[in-house]
């Protein structure tokens, strides 16, 4: 630590950060704009000036870029300065210059950068008199809205989305005041991340195209702590809503976890709240067999009955609370609960907790991740499957060249100086894969070939690394000119991470990125191992336990059950059309509970309306054991209710007790925890329904909400009492604690002064640090140091080929493979069609002529018609199929295949035969 | 797509897309005749890449070398540019929008830039702008129907001794005048 003087007073601060750092860590305002805490120092725009003195006598003083300038020992500043402060307010007048005079109709007013920077430095009045330049805006695609004029010229956004996520098709054009900031031609940005510009951008150019659909200022949105459960990261997020619909989705602010960013499926998959599709209210299927709306009480009098008369099991769901799990294993008794994932998924979900656990190698979170210095990914498609941990792993590519510009003694975070001395260097990061992936661009050496020998790849280099590691035979010289320098530079890192994941249906290739991981840690390593996971509870859903669908099916089959109750699970997702057909037909009764509409719902013969994560308390487990809470946004509608408390409700209507065990939230959390060891820090995450500061429940509403006597004004001129919340302490109001609430419960980001998310700032202990009270979340598993060799002796043989056939694999989409964001409009308009896509000399081979061919696959059983994609980055004899996306949703793959060239005539696009 | 070499204004680049006048609409590239990166033309780029470490960093020669045969640059050499360097079009066309005088648009076959900085324009610059408009019935940033000449601004042009001055094609032209100007003109066909 560090003394520095500001206003001739002594402050503490960490050395080695920037004066901007320390200023803001310490609680000043300092106006600026194009220091972003994730994104680093550049210096462009001028704003953050404060004057520096030389020493006590000096009271002249210099001005200077604060985000510029390392704080030093005894160094004297000033931010009130007389030319500081005229300084900055010059500034800003000439950054303003062209700025247009829209703020009310600009959907960044209220949440503006630009607008609390203004009125801070006291710019209050415009002198200019010219013409303002104007630029035409692009169409970005379904996700950003473009509107250049408001451009302040701080380069954030370029400085975001190529130099800090590596976008390759965005830039800044021309020059002068003309500079233009956007893509060389109007079209949907290709980056993962692109939705993070609606956050970075400190103006109104870049905003949120799917808020704008129903557009609502933030201080008249009621926000909430959530998470994300579009994938199995976790995410941390605001959801914000009005009038009952899910309005947008923000970054909340996890150094652990996400820090600053959110993937553009997490961002945009909400508006699966307000589909169509929703199911509003209990169904019941009629003697005509259609399903119509019924009363509540009639649809549990007959889940009642078909629970109590039947022999029933419960099937719950890897996207379902851990709460919502549990509360249906407690009334189906455990032997009758099962997770809801194919047997091939679930073993691996059980791997995948297994290798967490069993062996001594740490997990990461996504902020460790960025601390690795070599990464190896074995099999897994990060950008598609787990998004944000591609943006992680790019960050880690920057570590080895950093230790130049640490050598050199400039300050990382001087970016601009930083990214010029490293270039185009990159540290080491190995892919092998199935066929290209999006972080290829990053790869030191790409090895491509089919699972099996991708997990013999993983089994090598563990040997490679740790002799006594099982051996592999028999393994050709290309992959061993891989697995060598892999191993060799895995050995050499200071901090090497092996990733893999769930998306290739192997578990060997689980198992041999922990083999690679152990021998790691065996020789010595700070090694770090990192499954992606499928979904947002997949590991909760594993820890819980239960067999799988395989043997739900057997259940039904040898007669031990007839009735079956799903929860937030398409069971159709999960097993093949046969399976799916024959568990209907064997099951007497069938109830669902879920969001939307979906293969399940429509075959089942009552169906419950379930809240979905923002209407809704839960706990997800993510991919590293990390458990986290999520809030309601706003009240699930009427008949609407989470599906943990459908489920005490049915335990009154099955005649198993008089009341529902889980009258409220805290008491199913505290349930669970008694009954797993492994949960029993699950109710401490967060504080209880009963907290209170200085006596009030904490407001998911601004205190500037507008319009709460008018919202019902068509219907009574009484303002009705906001909707009570007994599951929190948060209430569904503007009054509430003036206090900062804890940090599981912070609803959103404001402070005097920052209205926009700067206002994140004053939450952290230091800027860019973790929340005042801690980031939410804990960790559940940790890792085992074990006394002999833990290494799996898995043996897989090499990939044989099969004349004529094809290994079918499934390659995620970010876009589609996700059943619920799919169900969002923007990214529906993103989602692939289905497709078979080949190599080239397969597909000549196989004499199919050429891309957009139509051709038969049959695969298990079943004969899919299909248009060809050629694509050279294909290992050989393999085939790829969009995973979870129709007509493969439900396919255990991989699995092998032929394929012919189609018939004349005909249809496109699967459809079993 | 593509951005007009100077704004009509004269007060600086134009905005990106914005719509040209009407006798300066683009034709599509085809029509153009785009061509491939010849040779000579790689040849040269791959000499000067030989100096600098990162092949990004002779986009601008590259660009030039395009300029110096076709006169301007189009989409489709662009393209070729940045496939060339292993580049993305954004990123070349990031650089070559940054350059006044790399052209993303057709020009004519001489281009004046007339200077409009501090000494020019104390010596008479908009005078001899006006009389140059007259003169060629066109805007700054726009070309003659006959495709003889571009209209541009352009910052000091490093004579200030014998303001004003001009530069068409490579030469410069001092202590310029209306009759110098008409004279100058008539030289080039
Ligand atoms: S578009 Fe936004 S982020 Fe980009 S330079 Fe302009 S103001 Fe900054
Ligand atoms: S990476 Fe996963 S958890 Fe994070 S925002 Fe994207 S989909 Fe959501
Ligand atoms: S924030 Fe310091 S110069 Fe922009
Ligand atoms: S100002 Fe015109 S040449 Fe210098």
């Amino acid at each position: 630590m560090l003394t520095i003087y500001i206003h001739n007073e002594p402050y503490r601060v960490k050395a080695g950060i920037n004066l901007l750092e320390a200023c803001l860590s310490l609680g000043f305002n300092v106006p600026y704009f194009c220091w972003h805490p994730a994104i680093k120092s550049v210096g462009a725009c001028r704003q953050c000036a404060v004057k520096v003195f030389k020493g006590p006598e000096d009271t002249r003083g210099t001005l200077l870029m604060s985000c510029v300038v390392p704080v030093a020992d005894g160094m004297r500043i000033s931010i009130d300065d007389p030319e500081a402060v005229h300084f900055r307010a010059r500034v800003i007048e000439w950054l303003m210059l062209n700025h247009p005079h829209d703020c009310p109709v600009c959907d960044e007013g209220g949440e503006c950068h630009l607008q609390d920077m203004t009125v801070m430095t006291g710019h209050v009045q415009r002198r200019t008199r010219f013409p303002k330049r104007t630029h035409v805006n692009q169409d970005l695609g379904p996700f950003v809205a473009h509107e250049m004029n408001r451009c302040i010229q701080c380069y954030r956004c370029q400085r975001f989305y190529c130099d800090y996520a590596g976008g390759r098709d965005f830039g800044v054009f021309g020059w002068h005041d003309g500079v233009y900031f956007g893509r060389a031609q109007s079209g949907t940005l290709q980056s993962e991340f692109a939705g993070n510009l609606v956050e970075v951008c400190p103006t109104g150019v870049f905003t949120d195209k799917s808020l704008a659909q129903h557009y609502t200022r933030k201080w008249d949105l009621t926000t909430g702590p959530s998470i994300c459960v579009h994938c199995g990261l976790g995410c941390n997020t605001i959801p914000g809503a009005r009038y009952g619909q899910l309005r947008r989705v923000y970054s909340r602010f996890n150094s652990q976890v996400n820090g600053y960013f959110l993937c553009d499926r997490g961002r945009y998959g909400y508006e699966f709240v307000n589909s169509d599709r929703r199911i509003l209210q209990p169904r019941l299927r009629q003697e005509d067999g259609s399903l119509a709306p019924v009363a509540k009480a009639q649809a549990l009098a007959f889940v009642g009955q078909a629970l109590q008369r039947g022999k029933a099991i419960g099937i719950g769901s890897p996207r379902a609370s851990l709460e919502t799990n549990f509360a249906l294993r407690k009334l189906v008794g455990a032997e009758h609960y099962f997770q809801g994932e194919s047997a091939q998924k679930s073993a691996i979900s059980e791997a995948i907790l297994d290798c967490l656990q069993r062996g001594p190698t740490p997990t990461v979170s996504l902020h460790e991740v960025e601390t690795c210095d070599a990464v190896l990914l074995l099999g897994e498609d990060v950008l598609n499957t787990a998004p944000m941990l591609g943006l992680a792993i790019r960050q880690a590519s920057r570590n080895q060249p950093l230790e130049e510009v640490a050598r050199l003694n400039v300050p990382f975070w001087l970016d601009l100086v930083a990214r010029l001395i490293t270039q185009d260097q990159i540290g080491p990061i190995f892919i092998a894969a199935t066929g290209a992936t999006r972080l290829d661009g990053l790869a030191r050496q790409i090895y491509r070939a089919a699972p099996d020998d991708l997990a013999r790849i993983g089994l090598a280099i563990a040997h490679l690394v740790d002799p006594t590691a099982p051996e592999v035979s028999r393994l050709p010289d290309d992959a061993f000119s891989f697995a060598h320098p892999v191993a060799e530079v895995l050995k050499a890192a200071k901090r090497p991470l092996i990733v893999s994941g769930p998306s290739l249906g192997s578990v060997e290739l689980i198992h041999a990125a922990a083999n690679a991981a152990w021998a790691l840690t065996r020789a010595g390593k700070d090694a770090r191992l990192c499954y992606a996971a499928e979904s947002c509870n997949s590991l909760g859903a594993a820890m819980l336990g239960g067999g799988d669908l395989t043997a739900a099916l057997e259940l039904l089959r040898s007669g031990q059950a007839d009735t079956v109750l799903i929860v937030e699970n398409d069971l159709r997702r999960h097993m093949p059309e046969n399976d799916f057909e024959e568990l209907l037909s064997l099951a007497r009764c069938v109830i669902a509970v879920d969001h939307l509409e979906q293969a399940t719902t429509q075959r089942a013969h009552c169906v419950l309306p379930a809240a979905t994560f923002a209407e809704a308390e839960g706990t997800l487990i993510n991919n590293e054991g990390r458990a986290q809470r999520f809030y309601k946004v706003l009240p699930p509608p009427a008949a609407v209710q989470e599906s943990w408390r459908w489920m005490g409700e049915l335990w009154v209507a099955s005649g198993r007790g008089e009341a529902s065990p889980w009258p409220n939230f805290d008491a199913i959390v505290a349930a669970l925890a008694s009954e797993f060891a492994i949960f029993k820090d699950v109710p401490a995450l967060a504080p209880p329904a009963s907290f209170r500061q200085v006596g009030q429940k904490i407001g998911r509403q601004p205190h500037r909400y507008s319009g709460r006597t008018a919202e019902t004004a068509d219907q009574t001129v009484f303002e009705p009492p906001p909707p009570e919340d007994a599951d929190s302490a948060l209430a569904f109001s503007m009054e509430g604690t003036p206090l900062e609430p804890p940090s599981a419960l912070i609803p959103r980001y404001w402070a005097p002064g920052w209205n926009s998310l700067a206002a994140l700032n004053k939450f952290q202990i230091e800027v860019g640090g973790p929340l005042h009270d801690g980031d939410p979340g804990q960790r559940l598993i940790a890792p085992k140091p074990y006394p002999q060799s833990p290494y799996f002796k898995d043996f897989v043989s090499p990939f044989a080929r099969r004349p004529q056939q094809f290994l079918v694999v499934p390659h995620h989409h970010i876009y589609g493979s996700e059943p619920l964001s799919a169900a969002s409009a923007p990214v529906a308009s993103l989602c692939p069609k289905p497709y078979i896509a080949l190599n080239g000399a397969d597909a000549a081979a196989a004499g199919i002529a050429g891309a957009d061919q139509e051709v038969v696959l049959s695969l298990a059983g079943a004969s899919l018609r299909l248009s060809v994609i050629l694509d050279s980055t294909l290992a050989a004899s393999l085939a790829a199929v969009p995973a979870g996306i129709a007509p493969f949703e439900g396919l255990d793959l991989p699995a092998w295949g032929t394929i012919a060239a189609a018939p004349a005539g005909g249809q496109r696009g699967g459809g079993g035969s | 797509m593509g951005v007009s070499p100077m704004s009509s204004t004269g007060v600086g680049p134009v905005a990106k897309k914005k719509k040209l006048p009407e006798t300066r609409a683009r034709r599509p590239c085809h029509e153009m005749g785009s061509i491939m990166l010849s040779d000579e033309v790689k040849k040269e780029i791959d000499a000067e890449a030989r100096h600098y470490p990162q092949r990004r960093a002779v986009v601008a020669e590259a660009l030039k070398a395009v300029q110096a045969r076709r006169g301007w640059v189009d989409d489709e050499s662009l393209r070729d540019v940045a496939d060339y360097l292993g580049l993305s079009f954004d990123e070349v066309d990031s650089i070559a929008t940054f350059y006044n005088l790399i052209f993303r648009q057709p020009v004519g076959r001489h281009v004046i830039l007339i200077c409009d900085s501090v000494s020019c324009y104390l010596t008479g610059y908009e005078k001899l702008l006006d009389h140059l408009k007259k003169k060629l019935g066109i805007a700054l940033g726009q070309t003659t129907a006959d495709g003889r000449f571009t209209l541009l601004p352009n910052a000091c042009l490093g004579l200030c001794e014998q303001a004003p001055a001009m530069m068409i094609d490579n030469e410069t032209y001092g202590h310029l005048t209306a009759a110098r100007i008409d004279e100058i003109l008539g030289k080039h066909e």
